[in-house]
């Protein structure tokens, strides 16, 4: 292997880890802070690919001149949408559901279902085609031999404000220091004022919001149809079991050893057996660390 | 007569009995229907993951049906559709083949898009003697009794597709596709014919289905610098492999991108953008000029939009009705065994141009062409093969 591939090699592997973790930080706040399994996530994220597709449509047909921009609006719209469809299906129907973990399951599996039916019946079987802003189409070219694609450069750049952001929401504001408060004692937390249901909502949504903007930054890599969030659902939930529930430290570190296995994995044995040796050394990993590998120790 | 169908007469119960026999003449159900129509059963998936691929093969099924009856129909019936939705589920597809074939009583029928469902479905056909039209390319390794496969089998797309690269483009070839069977047995067949053809193949890749990531496989091309990609990745990954070929500037200009399952439907998800320059090879392009063909796109967008695109596997859904009613008519029966023994060498002047039955086995002779991809979504075709007799199981 010779210097530029190992160059783009390297790249890719932080490209991946930034994608896989911007798929499972909306999943490391549900699962992880709320302890509800949300097999509906994936459809959140599609959510916020057809919103990216709907907002795209909107700048083609009523403001073309501003084309370059539109992901600067599809971003934020697809954040408030799936925002504000979380904070609804909080209220509506999973906090129903709280403390019965085999419940949730199934019934987010099939509230998964109804929605992908649901873009199916909205917006067709096909596949859409969201059109990329010409300013990142192509790569940077540092040497002659070295390609690094401008989609992946942005999408890292945007993690890094993302991850930056949860950070100092739930480490350095009041409203951050309820949810951790929540997650770790519901009862006390209750007893000393917290209004914990409003609490449930709020971070239920902050994670369907977050799953939006993944869904969103993904157009620009992905597919997106009807069936967009099954691929990326399954590759969420490993990150954030790997890294240890409860752990947001944890699901970054585990997206970045996940990422850079896959990456180099894939280079050096074919794609569908480095897929099958990571899910190995998940199992091996899970088998003597059963609770991921930056468990929060617990006197429980 | 009053016509009444199966379906309704479960959902009305006991009243329609009645109502039933009075105006039927006391005819059951099952034959009521059958004296001034046949019925012809259309099985694909409308729901699920392979619904974005297969639910518009009905449109153009629908349409060559509704063209049949305008101009009196087959033998002298008009043609009654039953349709079932297969659910991107293959037990469902070999139980709705199962209902179509006990329950209505259908002639035919034509279905099935990805070869397992196919397979899920064969035994069925088997135990009830029906008769089923697929309408899908494959990878070929099959010959039924109780199929008509109607589009191009592996050999017949995969090598001119090969030889026509190794020819135009030149010799050296990378291979990649989604790890399944009709990828692994298209490469199986690519291989040798590369050889042959004086190519060497530098690599071959498989992705896991519904694989995303594409970053490293796209570093190892870049790596083997090959004159041609041979793909035959499907589905939501082929979105993701063609934005990220492009992204990682692999734009079809210093190598030549060839797929053999990239149709005008494809485009519209992978985006015209994502997709302009590559090349693929199919049996149909909606940019074929003949007159059949352009009466045949200007009837499917009248009908269903300007804007909707046709691909290959619909065109062929469209021909498999005709290939049913001509051998229909050919055997002057909607008798299985005798519209099968009918079938060989049947000629139909399909939008692709000629398409004939094998005399023996159940598949298509016809031509395939290389088309390269434009800006509008459409395919500017640069090669077309002579006429290809099928050839599901090659010796390599």
């Amino acid at each position: 292997m010779n210097f530029d591939i190992a160059v783009m090699q390297v790249f890719n592997g932080v490209s991946l880890f930034t994608i896989l973790l911007l798929m499972a930080i909306g999943l490391a706040i549900v699962f992880g802070l709320m302890g509800v399994i949300n097999m509906a996530h994936g459809e959140l994220m599609a959510l916020g690919a057809y919103m990216t597709y709907l907002a795209a449509k909107f700048f083609e047909t009523h403001l073309p001149n501003w084309m370059g921009v539109y992901l600067f609006v599809a971003i934020p719209f697809a954040f408030t949408v799936t925002f504000v469809f979380g904070y609804l299906l909080e209220r509506g129907f999973i906090r129903f559901f709280y403390n019965r973990p085999l419940d949730t399951l199934l019934a987010t599996w099939g509230l998964s279902l109804i929605l992908q039916q649901a873009y199916r019946s909205i917006f067709g079987a096909q596949e859409v085609s969201v059109p990329l802003a010409t300013w990142l189409a192509g790569a940077w070219e540092p040497t002659s031999g070295i390609q690094l694609p401008l989609t992946r450069i942005f999408i890292i750049g945007l993690t890094a404000l993302v991850a930056i952001g949860v950070y100092a929401l739930l480490y350095h504001t009041r409203w951050g220091l309820k949810v951790r408060a929540v997650t770790q004692n519901r009862a006390i937390a209750g007893a000393v004022g917290i209004n914990t249901d409003r609490v449930d909502a709020l971070t239920f949504a902050l994670g369907s919001g977050l799953a939006g903007i993944a869904g969103c930054v993904f157009t620009m890599i992905g597919s997106t149809n009807p069936g967009t969030g099954q691929l990326y659902v399954v590759d969420s939930f490993i990150v954030v079991v790997f890294g240890g529930v409860q752990s947001l430290i944890g699901t970054a570190l585990s997206g970045f050893a996940i990422a850079q296995s896959q990456t180099w994995l894939e280079y050096l044995i074919s794609g569908s057996m480095a897929r099958a040796t990571i899910l190995l050394l998940v199992i091996v990993v899970l088998y003597f660390r059963p609770n991921g590998l930056f468990a929060t120790r617990s006197r429980n | 007569m009053t016509e009444f169908n199966r379906r309704r007469f479960i959902k009305t119960g006991g009243s329609a009995i009645v109502l039933g026999a009075a105006s039927a003449g006391g005819l059951s159900p099952l034959t009521a229907s059958a004296q001034g129509t046949v019925k012809l059963g259309l099985l694909h998936s409308l729901s699920g993951t392979i619904a974005i691929a297969e639910a518009s093969l009905v449109d153009a099924e629908k349409m060559a049906v509704e063209e049949i009856n305008a101009s009196g129909g087959v033998l002298g019936r008009k043609i009654e559709l039953v349709i079932e939705d297969g659910a991107s589920d293959n037990p469902t597809f070999a139980e709705k083949a199962r209902l179509l074939i006990e329950r209505d009583k259908v002639a035919a029928i034509v279905g099935c898009y990805t070869s397992a469902s196919r397979k899920a479905v064969l035994p069925v056909l088997n135990q009830t003697k029906g008769l089923l039209y697929y309408p899908t390319y494959y990878e070929g390794q099959e010959e039924d009794k109780h199929v008509i496969y109607a589009s191009q089998e592996a050999t017949q797309s995969v090598i001119p597709a090969v030889e026509w690269l190794a020819r135009e483009k030149g010799k050296s070839f990378f291979l990649v596709g989604s790890d399944y069977i009709y990828p692994r047995t298209c490469n199986k067949i690519a291989k040798p014919t590369i050889v042959k053809a004086g190519g060497k193949v530098l690599g071959e890749e498989y992705a896991p289905l519904g694989h995303t990531e594409f970053s490293s496989i796209i570093n190892k091309i870049k790596a083997a610098k090959p004159d041609c990609i041979y793909s035959t990745v499907v589905g939501g990954s082929n979105v993701a492999f063609y934005k990220q070929l492009r992204a990682a500037g692999l734009d079809g200009s210093k190598q030549t991108l060839l797929s053999t399952v990239v149709s005008e439907n494809e485009i519209e998800g992978i985006g015209k953008d994502n997709a302009v320059g590559y090349y693929a090879c199919m049996g149909y392009f909606q940019s074929i000029k003949s007159p059949e063909n352009a009466k045949f796109v200007k009837a499917f967008k009248a009908k269903y939009g300007a804007d909707r695109v046709i691909g290959d596997p619909m065109e062929v859904a469209y021909n498999c009705v005709y290939l049913w009613k001509k051998a229909v008519e050919k055997a002057k029966s909607f008798d299985v065994d005798k519209v099968v023994a009918a079938s060989g060498g049947i000629e139909l002047n399909a939008p692709e141009g000629l398409v004939r039955v094998h005399p023996t086995n159940h598949h298509v002779a016809k031509k395939v062409r290389v088309g390269r991809a434009r800006p509008d979504g459409q395919f500017d075709i640069v090669w077309e093969s002579p006429m290809i007799e099928p050839n599901p199981f090659p010796k390599l």
